[in-house]
């Protein structure tokens, strides 16, 4: 258990220095999710009444394209000076390994959703009508649902041809039910007009349902050769 | 082998000639729809096609990964056993039954729920090893283009019923579309992946996909359904003359999937046998190479 936390911490205190000093992943991510806001803006010029409705939608349409690039440099880093044929023959479990990838990006993923989300608020004037504490554990949740997901498929999309195009056509089907949840919990808080806790119970369905899938075959995907 | 293929050929279209012609003449006018209606003899046993092969297709995927230690498919062995039995109770104890919704029967629920390990043993008797990888993407590309069938049947007959092609956030609409989906970006996967790992990765996603679905279903619990009730195991209701024509059109399209499953396991079988061909004569050197000279003739053995 020791060494397992071990890997974790080592791995992702390395990715987040690595992270800290080059800034490439954080910055291409906040870049493209502004461009989305001010393009989303343009193209729907909404009120405040109807960007209730919508503005869930937005953000985690947003969010889910702007992961994409964070996710498809995860792995990519690692090929680099056959880092991940070492961790391969390295007596580290595989499992440590993705958790310490996938928190990683978890955090990547927040520091984005703290800096974007006023800038959402701004543009869109949104007012929360519900109880907007709730929007905590939704983004929690969903953002785990897509990382989790996208560290896992991020993985899988290495051994492909042209694996940036494939990591968003593996992950998107598969984090419907996710992007589902969270629009519509979002919504549902945002609009105050019905309780958003069936998509939190749901979100954290999905989260239990897929880490575990993840941690079952991670070990076949890492040693896939 | 050889000679049953074109018998069943033959009987596959006199069968699909039947079921049209009972489709389009003696199956009764629907009071409401008028002829619109009779499109439900493609689309309906498109849908239960498609899916019975996505079932497959996620049955031999879980087997192939679990075959891959002796330790996991011995445990994979009981826990489908577990499955079968304990669904099958549950299916049957109040609490459980009052879960269900309203109009499915749990006798229909259990024998779905028995279906599991019956088709674990049975893909894992007729297709060892690397077979079930073969099996795995035969069922998903053609219940790919079943389900696109569905999914385009669907939207005609939808126009002049309901007055719109796409009902959004419609409950089954959407879980098909999903999972019509999930399969394209396998069949994608298995396209741009490099040779020696494809399998597992595809497994290892059609596990995913499987997974998904209920989420799906339930993510959308919310939204109303227009779609109308489920004939067989749910609340909905029709006509005997029509629910024969249904079901005899269900058994040509069932043929007709098989015959092209059939063709399409072959031509994987022959595919790989020349890869492997080709793989033994580059390891040889020039030395010769007895299964590299494949005729294509040779049907499967």
């Amino acid at each position: 258990m020791n060494s397992l936390w071990g890997v974790i911490l080592a791995t992702m205190v390395k990715d987040i220095r690595l992270e800290w000093r080059s800034k490439d992943a954080l910055n291409s991510m906040l870049f493209f999710s502004l461009l989305v806001v001010v393009i989303f803006m343009f193209s729907f010029d909404p009120l405040a009444e109807e960007s209730r409705h919508i503005v869930g939608g937005l953000v985690w349409v947003g969010f889910l394209f702007a992961s994409v690039t964070a996710l498809n440099q995860t792995w990519a880093r690692e090929l680099r000076n056959q880092v991940l044929d070492a961790y391969r023959v390295s007596p580290g479990p595989a499992n440590a390994l993705f958790l310490a990838k996938a928190m990683g990006n978890f955090i990547f993923v927040s520091v984005l959703e703290a800096l974007m989300t006023p800038l959402f608020v701004i543009f869109y004037n949104v007012r929360v009508l519900g109880p907007a504490w709730q929007l905590l554990p939704i983004a929690i949740l969903g953002t785990w649902a897509l990382v989790v997901n996208g560290t896992f498929f991020a993985a899988m999309s290495l051994r492909t041809h042209s694996r940036e195009i494939m990591l968003p056509l593996l992950l998107f089907p598969i984090s419907i039910p996710a992007v589902v949840s969270m629009v519509a919990g979002t919504t549902a808080i945002l609009t105050g007009e019905e309780s958003a806790h069936f998509y939190i119970v749901l979100l954290l369905t999905y989260d239990v349902v897929f880490t575990t899938a993840c941690l079952a075959l991670f070990g076949m995907i890492l040693h896939a050769e | 082998m050889k000679r049953l293929f074109p018998i069943l050929s033959i009987f596959t279209v006199i069968l699909l000639a039947y079921a049209l012609y009972e489709a389009l003449v003696v199956a009764p006018t629907d009071a409401q729809q008028g002829d619109v209606y009779r499109i439900i003899y493609y689309h309906v046993p498109s849908a239960w096609t498609a899916f019975l092969l996505f079932f497959i297709n996620f049955i031999a995927s879980i087997q192939y990964l679990a075959n891959a230690k002796p330790s996991t498919k011995t445990a994979a062995k009981w826990i489908v056993i577990a499955i079968g039995v304990g669904g099958v109770i549950a299916c049957f104890l109040p609490p459980v039954q009052r879960l269900l919704p309203t109009g499915m029967r749990p006798s229909a629920v259990a024998t779905t729920v028995l279906l599991i390990p019956i088709f674990y043993f049975l893909i894992g008797k007729l297709f060892p090893g690397e077979r079930l990888d073969m099996l795995a993407v035969t069922s998903a590309e053609v219940g790919v283009v079943f389900c696109s069938i569905v999914l385009v049947t669907g939207p005609i007959w939808a126009r002049p019923v309901w007055g719109i092609w796409w009902a959004p956030g419609d409950i089954r609409l959407t879980s098909t579309l999903v999972l019509w989906l999930i399969y394209v970006s396998y069949l994608v996967l298995r396209r741009f992946s490099s040779s020696a790992q494809t399998q597992m990765l595809a497994a290892a996603l059609a596990v995913f996909g499987a997974l998904d679905v209920p989420l799906v279903y339930f993510s959308i619990w919310f939204f109303r359904t227009q779609h109308p009730q489920p004939v067989i195991g749910g609340g909905g209701s029709m006509d005997p003359r029509m629910l024969h024509v249904l079901l005899i059109s269900w058994m040509a399209f069932l043929c007709f999937a098989f015959l092209v499953c059939w063709s399409r396991f072959r031509l994987e079988l022959l595919h790989r046998e020349i890869e492997e061909g080709h793989a033994m004569e580059s390891l040889s050197g020039s030395g010769v190479a007895p299964r590299a000279s494949l005729p294509l003739g040779r049907s499967s053995r």
